[in-house]
């Protein structure tokens, strides 16, 4: 696995803590799946933060702050500020929201957050699309890692732009790329770790699953099968039949 | 006076963003502060004057995806 900011994960599976029937679901989900990041947010103060804060401690993983819901370069930077100094950590999850019904990525807003982030020291993982152009720039303004959508957050249709994503990890082989959002099943994730993807990042697939503990077990397996298939160098696919059985010997009946 | 706190109308003493932060309950509390949609990192706090009608955002670490 490449590396994230100089760090190497013990899984590549990040997993976000929103929409958990509960706190202890949440752990459980956690330990189940072995994720080595949990994604995190700020949200105005209303009593719950500080008891979230030591759950979030407890699970002994990496913090990766986002700046969801962000639809500016302004606001999210703003918010990685503040997260910052929150999480104690230069890592920021860069999202800034240009539509609101495809919460697809704002590639103005993103690049300009992106140039102003790196600049003042953050390491940041900006939520983009699968467009080679788009990355090319994000990494040009400083970005040394980039967090392709599969699909629309919370959409759950897996890898949407399959040719797309091939394609982007097939022009930038050293950067380390996450699949973020859109994944709705084990067999998405382990898909993306088939196609050379570093890691990917889920929430909502566990988290609203009738068992979210069950499924985040799945996806841990999954992404272990994904990841062990792609260093196993898997065969190219043909149009024709080649039979598996020897031919060489087989009776004359 | 009267200044806006997480989109509330409140009525405060505190001349600075500690004074208020300490006036509401959360002097210890593990809180990101914006003043008028600008960061105030915690070293500025004791220093950075609030005045009537500025608005406060106080943020906690909430669950995320």
């Amino acid at each position: 696995m490449r590396r994230f900011y100089g760090v190497r994960l013990e899984t590549p599976l990040m997993l976000g803590t929103a929409q958990y029937p509960s706190p202890a679901v949440l752990e459980a989900a956690f330990r189940g799946s072995k994720a080595s990041v949990a994604t995190v947010s700020l949200r105005r103060e209303a009593g719950k933060g500080q008891a979230f804060w030591q759950i979030i401690r407890s699970l002994g993983v990496h913090v990766l702050p986002n700046t969801a819901g962000c639809h500016s370069a302004q606001e999210a930077v703003t918010t990685a500020r503040m997260a910052r100094e929150m999480f104690e950590t230069n890592w920021i999850k860069l999202e800034v929201i240009g539509h609101a019904d495809t919460l697809q990525p704002d590639p103005f807003g993103l690049l300009e957050a992106t140039e102003t982030l790196a600049a003042d020291g953050f390491e940041v993982f900006p939520y983009t699309t699968e467009d080679q152009v788009l990355a090319g720039r994000l990494l040009a303004a400083g970005a040394q890692v980039l967090m392709p959508w599969g699909a629309p957050i919370g959409s759950g249709l897996g890898l949407n732009n399959r040719y797309g994503l091939k394609m982007l990890r097939a022009a930038f082989p050293d950067v380390p790329m996450v699949i973020d959002a859109g994944l709705g099943l084990p067999s998405h994730a382990a898909d993306a770790m088939e196609l050379g993807f570093d890691a990917v990042l889920l929430n909502t697939a566990v988290a609203q699953a009738g068992d979210p503990v069950a499924m985040a077990r799945a996806f841990g397996l999954a992404v272990q099968a994904g990841a062990l298939a792609r260093g196993a160098d898997p065969m190219e696919p043909r149009e024709m039949a080649v039979p598996s059985t020897p031919v060489l010997g087989k009776a004359w009946l | 006076m009267k200044i806006e706190v997480n989109g509330a109308v409140r009525d405060v003493q505190g001349a600075t963003v500690a004074g208020v932060l300490a006036e509401l309950g959360w002097g210890e509390a593990r809180v990101a502060i914006a003043l008028n949609g600008a960061f105030v990192p915690k070293a500025a706090r004791a220093t950075m004057a609030v005045t009537e009608g500025d608005r406060l955002e106080v943020l906690a670490p909430m669950q995320g995806g």
